[in-house]
């Protein structure tokens, strides 16, 4: 009972490269404890992602062969039996949006407590996790309940695990319930490239919900079409309505990937840093000296967008 | 058909902020409708716009003490047409209110209201968990697809057509059989701000006030699994090179930094 199981992560015929981050931490946790890393791989091409999830510090691989995409009653059926076979102490899932769909639903169906958006844990006897609240301005130190647990981890938290590996592959027979299954997936549809593709943009200026208010935006228009530069956006612009989709940066937006990317009243979420602490050189301007985005930019003005824009803009018309 | 909106209060936090034990000192904190519910709720009210002659009953759901009531006036005035809030004196001991005690207490909610479709939010704006919606699904045994972006509902066919946003701008279009319950995500639609008369007509709409108890649930064997041991501002990791002097003075700073760096032309 001192082993642990992860999931490995696929979708449309790639592994997703949180599970070489799964097997970091798998294998440090199963460490702590001297137990092994189990990897379960579902659906689709199993034997290719099990060859590419097989690295060093993984024991050993579990496949189960049912359909092709993720499906969370898949995934939950498959995980529960795999448990109660292999009786591991701790199930580590990915902190992802497909994470987010089956982790919840395996952890309650198991009676198993649940810590989700783990950045951080440590055991000694027994096992605490650290994660964010607040948006990101508090760290929060939690201890867990029990013996047994499932962790949702964050994504990019953990190296990936690099080294390839000779765990031993085989298969599960899972005997996965089709009456159970209660959702089908009917396909995948990619958001509208649009106008401008934000992603080969070399010099971005984003702009964040603290512009207020969508007349402030010409302002920041302004700014662009002065300096040159493609604009960018947090989520929060684009759920309002007031820039399309393809101007998003992050997670569920686009990677960026610039030469110097501004960052303007953006507070710097995970899920917007995962789209742009690439860039080459990041500036931040925001009130709040605390503000999470601070923790990746190189230049930063502590200041009030309002007076900063136009100076800047004024600069160079 | 009725649809269920579980509606929390969001604890936002002042940029600036002390902490105090376990929490936030109170003079930091305020209280607002968390941002995914705002969404949730908008979609909710919306489905019952368009449905002909008031067939759809829009109910909120909140596990909160009496001081959320002021959050769930705001749902009331944003077109809900009822509100359940399920509270005891003993929850407020817990530092952390796990999602998985979070979802049975909110299925003691879904038992009593019976409804058609749960809508949730994605996430709590403090705690982020991304887990109460589809640990409630599992508890009650309703569907669930989680993080929704589009929803298309035909009730006939017992069926939920929804876009599920994944990372990368992709989106993944499943058909959930209902009851379901679907975490909404930001985006979705337009959250409206209530109207006056919304506001007025909130304050009369019934806001019905369980303990666990009444709903059945026995909180001895609840507890929370998570228990909180020590919070704290994160350490900054920041190595920012800061620009000072007064605004115009930063701009140029600024200015300066953008012709170095080759982007722009002096
Ligand atoms: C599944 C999921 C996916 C997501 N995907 C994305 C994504 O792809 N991209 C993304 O960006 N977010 C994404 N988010 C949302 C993310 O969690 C944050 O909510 C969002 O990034 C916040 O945007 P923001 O920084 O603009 O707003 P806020 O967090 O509200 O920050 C506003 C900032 O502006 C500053 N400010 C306010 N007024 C001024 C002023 N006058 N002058 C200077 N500064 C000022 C404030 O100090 C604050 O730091 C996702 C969330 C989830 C759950
Ligand atoms: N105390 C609560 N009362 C009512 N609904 C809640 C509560 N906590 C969480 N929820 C719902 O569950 C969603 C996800 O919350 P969480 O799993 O805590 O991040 C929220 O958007 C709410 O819709």
């Amino acid at each position: 009972m001192s082993d642990v199981l992860t999931v490995a992560e696929h979708r449309q015929g790639e592994l997703r490269p949180v599970s070489h981050e799964l097997v970091t931490a798998g294998r440090e946790l199963a460490d702590a404890n001297g137990g092994e890393l189990h990897v379960a791989v579902i659906s689709g091409d199993v034997d290719a992602y099990a060859e590419a999830v097989n690295r060093t510090g993984v024991d050993a691989i579990h496949t189960v062969e049912h359909g092709e995409e993720f499906n969370h009653d898949v995934y939950s059926q498959a995980v529960e039996q795999l448990y109660a076979d292999l009786d591991p102490q701790y199930l580590v899932m990915p902190h992802t949006v497909n994470g987010l769909d089956y982790a919840p639903a395996v952890a309650t169906s198991l009676d198993l407590p649940l810590a989700t958006d783990v950045i951080d844990f440590s055991h000694n006897g027994s096992l605490s996790v650290t994660r964010e609240t607040y948006g990101g301005k508090v760290e929060a130190d939690i201890k867990v309940t029990g013996d047994r647990a499932a962790v949702t981890l964050r994504p990019t938290e953990w190296e990936q695990a690099t080294e390839a590996g000779d765990a031993v592959v085989e298969a599960f027979d899972a005997a996965i319930d089709e009456e159970a299954i209660g959702s089908t997936v009917t396909g995948f549809e990619e958001v509208a490239g649009g106008d401008v593709d934000i992603g080969e943009a070399e010099f971005i200026v984003s702009i964040g919900r603290g512009i207020e208010e969508e007349e402030n935006l010409d302002m920041v228009w302004d700014l662009a079409d002065a300096l040159g530069a493609t604009l960018a956006s947090s989520r929060p612009i684009v759920d309002n309505g007031w820039l399309p989709q393809n101007r998003q940066v992050g997670q569920s937006g686009k990677v960026v990937t610039p030469d110097v990317y501004v960052a303007i009243g953006i507070s710097g979420a995970v899920q917007h840093l995962a789209g742009m602490s690439s860039a080459d050189t990041i500036v931040a301007v925001n009130e709040d000296p605390d503000a999470p985005i601070f923790d990746v930019a190189d230049y930063g003005i502590v200041g009030d967008l309002f007076e900063v824009v136009p100076e800047l803009t004024a600069q160079f018309e | 058909m009725r649809v269920l909106v579980t509606v929390k209060e969001d604890e936002m936090v002042d940029d600036e902020f002390e902490i105090d034990g376990l929490g936030i000192s109170e003079q930091y904190v305020s209280y607002e409708l968390n941002e995914w519910d705002d969404y949730a709720v908008e979609e909710a009210v919306q489905l019952s716009e368009a449905a002909e002659d008031d067939e759809v009953e829009v109910v909120t759901a909140t596990i909160g003490p009496e001081r959320s009531e002021e959050t769930i006036r705001q749902a009331l005035a944003k077109g809900a047409d009822r509100a359940v809030r399920v509270w005891d004196d003993d929850l407020a001991d817990a530092d952390v209110l796990d999602p998985t005690m979070k979802a049975q207490l909110l299925a003691g909610a879904v038992e009593e209201v019976e409804p058609d479709l749960v809508l949730t939010g994605v996430q709590g704006g403090d705690d982020a968990f991304g887990a109460t919606g589809v640990a409630l699904a599992e508890t009650v045994d309703y569907q669930w697809a989680a993080v929704v972006n589009d929803l298309d509902l035909d009730e006939a066919a017992g069926v939920a057509s929804v876009h599920r946003e994944l990372e990368g701008g992709v989106e993944e279009l499943t058909d959930v059989d209902l009851p379901a319950v679907l975490s909404i995500q930001t985006g979705i639609n337009e959250p409206r701000y209530a109207s006056l008369r919304g506001i007025r007509q909130a304050q009369s709409k019934p806001l019905d006030v369980y303990t666990p108890d009444e709903l059945d649930i026995d909180l001895a064997d609840l507890g929370s699994k998570l228990t909180l041991t020590s919070i704290a501002e994160p350490e900054s990791e920041s190595n920012t090179t800061l620009f000072e002097g007064d605004a115009g003075e930063q701009a140029e700073q600024l200015g300066d930094l953008l012709e170095d760096e080759g982007v722009v032309e002096g």
